[in-house]
This record gives C-alpha cells, structure tokens and sequence, in this order.
C-alpha cells in the first residue's frame, strides 16, 4: 500500500529501537537503561505510573531531550534527533499530554505553524486546508480547518493533533496519556481511528496508566516502572492483574468492599446555587444535590464543566450568586472557610499546592494550618509546639505518610504523600461533611488504594462525602449514587449499582435521556 | 480667541503631528514585533539616545545622513542583541534588564557627546521631498505629500508589517512563539531565535526612531533628548493592542495631541507649560485605561521559555 501522507521525503518508518536509553534530571533517575523497540503497523501501550518515566522516554524519541546514555535506531541506522524537527522530519509525530496548540490561532494556522510555504512570502493557507479536509475524511477525524482553536471542546482539539501529525508525514505517532481528556465515547472514537491507522501501517506508541484501556487497544504492551523497563508483552493473554502486578510492584485490590449503609439524615443540601466563571458567564447553572450521612455521592463529568467553581463554592473559596447551600441544618451560603470547618465539613481542594497546602512550609506546620488557633494546638495566643507535633507525629504514622521528618518542607514531599497529609489532617477532624475535589489526581496507584480505603472507611462511620472527580473508575468504585455534570448543569442522579458505562458517558458528553 | 482655529493653523498642526508621529512609529512597530513574540523590551528608550547619537555622530562627521542612518541601525541591533541575550538567553527579568539598557543608553549616549561633540550644533538633516501629482493636491498635498523619506519610511512601515505578522510563515511563528512557546517548539520552531530576530528587528527599528528625531525632525543631538518618548511607545504598543493599525493611531492621537499642545504654547495661550507638556502623557494613561483589548495580547509575555514539563 502506498501512503499518501508520507508528504516530507523521509523513507517509510518500519521499526524504531531505543537501546539502553538513561535520562537524568538534577535528583531524578527518570530513564534507567531503557530498551524499547516498535514495528510499523503496531499499537504499543507504554504502561506505567505517573512519575515511571514513560513521557520522558517518548520525549527523547520525538528529539524534545537528548538521551544521557544510550542510543535511537530508526530502520536500524542510528539517529540523533537534536530537536522535534529532526524527529518529524524522521516521520515521528508526538501529541502531548498538553495539547501543543495556539490557542488564538485557527485550525487551519496550526497546522501549517513552521512549514514551508509553497508561495514564495505568503502563507498557503488555502492549500493547507484543502489538505486537512482530505486527511479527516480519509482518517475519519471531523474537524472544521476555519475554527479558532479557543472554540474548541477537548476532544477536537486532539484531533487537530493528530492530523497536525499526519500532515507532517507521521508514519509513528506516539499518544502521550490521549484518553485522560475524553468521554468514554470519545475514547471510542479516538480507538477506532487508532485501529484504522495501524491497518494503513502507521505505527502507533499508546502511553497510559489505565489497564483496561491498555488491554483494549494495544497489541504489546511496555511496563515501566521508576524509570525501569519491568517486562514487554503482546496484549494477548494479559490480564488486569498481572500488569498491575508489574506495574505497582505488589497485587492491588480489583474491587473495594462497599458493605451496605442506610444513608442517614441529609447533611449537605445544595439548593439550585449558581456562581461565575472566572471568564464571566456562569460556570454553575442551578445545581442542586444532596449528600447523607454514610453515603459517598460522586459527582462525574468531563473536565471543565463546572466541577472546579463547585468545590470552590462548598469550600467557601468562591462566591454563590443565587441559591443555597445548607450544611448540618445550617445555611453557610455565605460562610468563610472557617465557619464551615466549625460547621463540620472538611475540604480537599483539587489544587493541592495551592489551596490545601503551604509548600514553603513544614510536614508539621501544614499539619496544623487550619487549626492552630484551638486548642491543644494554641495555649492562649501561643502555639503548644509540643501537642502540635505529637498529634501530628501520630496521624502522620496513621495515614502511612512518608516523610524524613515533621520539619521537611512539603514541597519535598510525593504528591502522594502531600495529597495523604491533607487527607489525614480533614479527616482527623472527624467530619458530618466531606467534599473531596480530585483527592487521587496524580497520585500513585499506591496511595490512591490508601484513600479509597480511607474514604470508605469515613462513610462506614457516617460521614456524608462528595466526590467530585473525573476519573469515572474511581467514581464507579466508590460511590453510592452517582450525579453527572454538564455545563454547569446537573444531568441527572443515578444510583451506582444500577448504571452502565454507556448512560454515564451519554450523561457527561451532554445528551440527556428520554 | 476666535483667530485660534483658522484653517492655516488647522494645517499646521496636521502637518506636525504627521512628523511628529514618525519616531514613535518606528519603536513602537518595532516593539509589537518583539512583544508579540513574548519579549518586552522596555530598552527602547535607551536604543533611541543611542541611535539618535551615532547617526548624528556619523552623519557629521562624514557627511552622509544615509551613512548615519545606517549606523543607527547597527547600533540598535546591537543593542537590541544584548537585550535578546539577557532576556533569552539568560532569561533575566524582562522588565528589569530593559530598563538597564535604558539607563545604559542614556548614560553613555551623555558620555559620547560631551567627550565628541560637546557643543549643540545642527546639521542640515533629510529635507521634505513633495511627490509628484499628489503633493501639488490643495491642502493634502501639504498635509501628506510633503515630508521627508524617513516620515514616508515610518508610514509605510505599518501595512508592511501587518502584512508580515499576518500573511506570512514568519508572522505566524512570531504570533505562535508568544502564545505558546511550548507548541512551536513542539514543531521544530526555535523560540530562542525567533525572539532573536524580532528583538534586534525592534532594536534596529528603535536605532531608527532616535535617528529620526536627530537626522529629520530636529537635527541636533541633546543630552536625553527623547524625554521618554521610547517608554511612550512601549505604551503604544499595549494601546494598539498589539496590532500595528492600532499602533499607528494611538501614535498619531499622541502626536496630534502633542502637535496642539505646542502650538498652545506658542499661541501662549494662557496655561501653565507644565500642564501643556502633560497633556500627552495623561492622555496616553487615561486612553490604555480604557483600550482593553487584550484579544492579541500574548499570553507568553514577559515570560522567559525554557523547555520542559508544560
Ligand atoms: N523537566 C524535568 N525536570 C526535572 N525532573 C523531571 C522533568 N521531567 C520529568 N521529571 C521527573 O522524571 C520522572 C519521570 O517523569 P515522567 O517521564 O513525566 O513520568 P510519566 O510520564 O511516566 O508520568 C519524574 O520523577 C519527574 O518528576
Ligand atoms: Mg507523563
């Protein structure tokens, strides 16, 4: 089969090898001795933990770092890619975590950023996209060339980058993480294009650290883990658990026990609230839910939907324009922060480093940020150093964070350990209320297991949590009921046990049900 | 009072401001370039002083204002490639080193002219040229077909460089490097010379203005005698929002304003000079006040790139 869009001269990329790659940043082994080898025509997952090296590995190979030690292979002659350029004009295309797009550049603009223009000083626009309509339709990626790229939802911007990719003449794409922005039927989409670019015998390196998706698409898998190559596979007699066996290092729980509760009396009313968006316009459109005591409510919906300015307006950090927010029988609509925490709700913000910690500060001293003002953690105006480190001394050794000393500044802290340190510190408090934003987002598999464990454990107790997160399995795995945002709007309330994948991803692209 | 606002004096405000206008186009188009690339150079000032110097320095003592002229272009890409290095290279605080070079400018354009020229003296700088047909059109010609090349140059300059930023593959790459120089460098685009390029480009441009003002529009060299006009037209830039059309008419608006307000003083019309001479400045405060159009500003700005985690 001869490929069109092989367009910049380079012979076809049949096979790629990285040989004994290491990769060194100040403090970090990120690549140790890395072998990895691709075919054309295959679809090879590069399976590891946030933090295992895998976008590091991939960036050496699109020429965004050079490796330390070690060597790249394309058609079996050595290559030393000194910039991006040299990679794509290798025939290697990369679509990164973040989208490498200009926001206020259009479809058709991005795409020809950095090419030769056919005309001898103006841009061939026109021709650029007639191009692009041919390379979405022969790929199935429907995309509009005229659109500004700050029109559009997550989901076309990646197609945008991909047929950036194509245009370049990309005979190896590799994904960086493609699906952590989609709904589940996007994900659809985006396999189905995978699978027909293979077919045509592109190469495609798919990096994740989600089994299941990992299973469906690929046909070899790579584990990484702390920089380390741990095993390569076909797909083909793979099991959940025996990737994630190699890729934590230990066994992980499959599935939570979630023994019955009978949800108590309401603790958490939210009342048809609405609030701004920080580019005007509201983010929240009369959101109205309800949490109980022993019950945990997940809030599921794709990214950007209006989840952020929620948590944002139960943990007082945002104001409510209109409706109510009811906590304990208590109307703290207009309540600070701390009149809520005496209200007995506790908050873990989403942005961790920014709202729910100090960095610059200690294990100890962030420990106490919210309370030093009540005793035993203040005699007077005074701060009980003592009582302070011991209380912190115990739940530290409690909730298993790893930590040199209580006086390292948390900015040397894991974000597992940082995000089990706020953990430990609200739910120290023992609260009615728990409104969890993100509380796994970049977290290790380890300590997600740790939280989900201790969540559970809150809700046995008869807290009422809500959940609010994008990871729809750690939504599944955890929660009672299930309600689904959309533009700022609730699109309906399920309960768990008896929903499927489908409606909740119908639910989060916005259809609503008949 | 009624003789104030005769048609004479109409004229001769619009034919000022048209000239006056020339040296803050020249930095300010400059200056877009570099901006909109995510650099501000705040060091127009000083590259003005000391293209002003040289070109006057050159021209009198060869004899050949086209020879100063291009002087003060190499001396403004000069100085314009010390900016890109500290601010690129070393990726010091944008905003602090410009105003480094902006004293540096200052202090040694003084220097060089009380250890060469010592004395003001003018020269004979670029004489009006009148185009042909045009220039003899009653009142327009005056107004619009009788200045000097380096006026003419200044005007031109705006389309050209909307053609350039717009329609172009550089123009495209310079827009893309200041709003997300992560993506162009995804793509094989070098942040670091783009912005090179269009910091020098500014620096060449600024070299011009000073010469402007030294070897067309007043002819002599003083000590300081830009009196803040590059930091104006750093201010241009934000007003026109980054847009050289925009450009262009937050420069004549100030020079207009700045045309009237000398010939109030020279009317003596009864206000204090101090307030006279303010009127551009609190007109430019008060005007990028309400000019909030930040569609094109460059997110990147002020923002030195490394590559990295995004
Ligand atoms: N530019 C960088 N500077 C310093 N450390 C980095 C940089 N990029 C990655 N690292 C570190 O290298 C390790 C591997 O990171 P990365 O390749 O991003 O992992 P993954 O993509 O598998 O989540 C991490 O410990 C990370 O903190
Ligand atoms: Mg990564």
């Amino acid at each position: 089969m001869s490929e069109t869009v092989a367009n910049n001269g380079h012979k076809k990329l049949q096979e790629v090898q990285m040989v004994g790659i290491v990769k060194r940043f100040p403090g970090v082994l990120a690549n140790d001795h890395v072998d990895f080898d691709v075919h054309a025509g295959e679809i090879h997952a590069l399976l590891g933990e946030n933090g295992a090296g895998k976008s590091t590995l991939m960036r050496q190979l699109y020429g965004l770092y050079r490796p330390d030690e070690g060597k790249i292979l394309i058609n079996g002659q050595e290559r030393l890619f000194y910039s991006p350029e040299d990679a794509i004009e290798a025939g290697i295309g990369m679509i990164h975590q973040h989208f490498m797009l200009v926001p206020s550049l259009t479809v058709t603009e991005n795409v020809a950023l950095g090419l030769k223009s056919t005309r001898l000083f103006a841009l061939d626009l026109d021709k650029v996209e007639r191009r692009i309509v041919d390379l979405s339709e022969q790929y199935g990626l429907k995309i509009d060339p005229k659109a500004y790229i700050w029109q559009l939802a997550v989901g076309e911007q990646q197609r945008v980058e991909i047929v950036k990719a194509l245009y370049r003449g990309a005979d190896l794409l590799i994904l960086d993480e493609p699906t952590a922005v989609l709904t589940p039927q996007e994900v659809e989409d985006l396999f189905k294009t995978l699978h027909q670019m293979a077919q045509v015998g592109h190469t495609l390196i798919f990096i994740s650290h989600k089994l299941y998706e990992v299973l469906s698409i690929s046909s070899r898998i790579t584990v990484l883990r702390d920089g380390r190559v741990v095993g390569s596979r076909p797909t083909e007699g793979a099991t959940r658990a025996s990737l994630a066996q190699m890729m934590v290092g230990r066994p992980i729980i499959q599935q939570y026990d979630r023994p019955a509760v009978v949800a108590g009396e309401m603790c958490l009313d939210i009342q048809d609230i609405y609030t701004k968006s920080d580019r005007g316009g509201d983010a929240l459109k009369g959101v109205s839910l309800s949490v109980h005591a022993g019950e945990i409510l997940g809030l599921a919906g794709v990214s950007g939907n209006g989840q952020r300015e929620l948590a944002e307006c139960l943990g007082g950090l945002r104001p409510v324009r209109q409706g109510k927010v009811i906590l304990n029988g208590k109307d703290v609509t207009r309540a600070s922060p701390r009149e809520r925490i005496a209200a007995g709700q506790s908050y873990i913000p989403e942005e961790r480093m920014r709202e729910g910690a100090i960095k610059e500060f200690s294990v100890a001293d962030n420990f106490v940020l919210e309370d030093h003002g009540k005793s035993p953690y203040a005699r007077g105006i005074f701060l009980n150093l003592n009582a302070i480190r011991s209380q912190a001394r115990s739940v530290i050794d409690a909730y298993n964070v790893k930590t040199p000393s209580l006086d390292t500044p948390l900015k040397n802290l894991s974000g597992g350990n940082i995000q089990k340190l706020i953990l430990a510190r609200e739910l120290s408090r023992h609260p009615k209320v728990l409104v969890a934003s993100q509380p796994t987002r970049g977290v290790d598999i380890g300590a997600t297991e740790y939280i989900h464990l201790r969540l559970l454990e809150q809700r046995q107790t008869g807290t009422a949590t809500l959940l609010i997160s994008e990871d729809l399995d750690e939504i599944r795995a955890l929660s009672d009921r299930i309600a689904v945002i959309y533009e700022g709007k609730i699109m309906g309330i399920v309960y768990n046990s008896e929903t499927t994948l489908e409606q909740l991803g119908l639910m989060m692209a916005g259809v609503t049900e008949k | 009072m009624s003789d104030l606002f005769t048609l004479s004096v109409l004229m001769g405000i619009i034919v000022s401001g048209i000239r006056l206008a020339t040296p803050y186009l020249f930095a300010a188009i400059g200056e877009t370039f570099a901006q909109t690339s995510g650099v501000l150079n705040l060091g127009v000032e000083g590259i003005m002083l000391m293209g002003a110097f040289s070109g006057f320095y050159i021209a009198s003592t060869t004899g050949s204002l086209w020879l100063g002229l291009l002087t003060a272009a190499v001396v403004g890409i000069l100085m314009g490639l010390l900016m890109a290095l500290v601010s690129v290279t070393l990726q010091a605080e944008q905003g602090i080193s410009g105003i480094g070079l902006s004293l540096f400018g200052l202090g040694l354009s003084s220097l060089l002219f009380e250890k060469t020229i010592v004395s003001v003296v003018a020269i004979s700088g670029f004489q009006p040229i009148r185009i042909p047909i045009l220039g003899n059109i009653p009142y327009i010609g005056d107004a619009l077909f009788d200045h000097s090349i380096l006026v003419y140059a200044a005007f031109l300059l705006v389309p050209l460089s909307i053609y350039v930023l717009n329609h172009t593959p550089i123009g495209l790459k310079i827009r893309a490097v200041g709003q997300n120089p992560q993506a162009a460098d995804s793509l094989g685009i070098s942040v670091a010379k783009i912005r090179y390029l269009t910091v020098s480009f500014g620096g060449m441009m600024a070299g011009i203005a000073g010469a402007s003002l030294s070897l067309a529009l007043i002819d002599l060299f003083q000590e300081n005698m830009t009196n803040g006009m590059g930091y104006i037209a750093v201010a241009l830039v934000y007003f026109g929002g980054w847009n050289p059309l925009g450009v262009l008419g937050g420069s004549l608006l100030f020079s207009f304003v700045n045309a009237f307000q000398l010939w109030l003083q020279v009317k003596g019309v009864q206000i204090p000079s101090n307030i006279a001479l303010m009127m551009p400045y609190v007109l430019t405060i008060v005007a990028l006040a309400f000019a909030a159009n930040r569609a094109r500003q460059p997110t990147a700005l002020d923002k030195p790139f490394e590559r990295g985690e995004s």
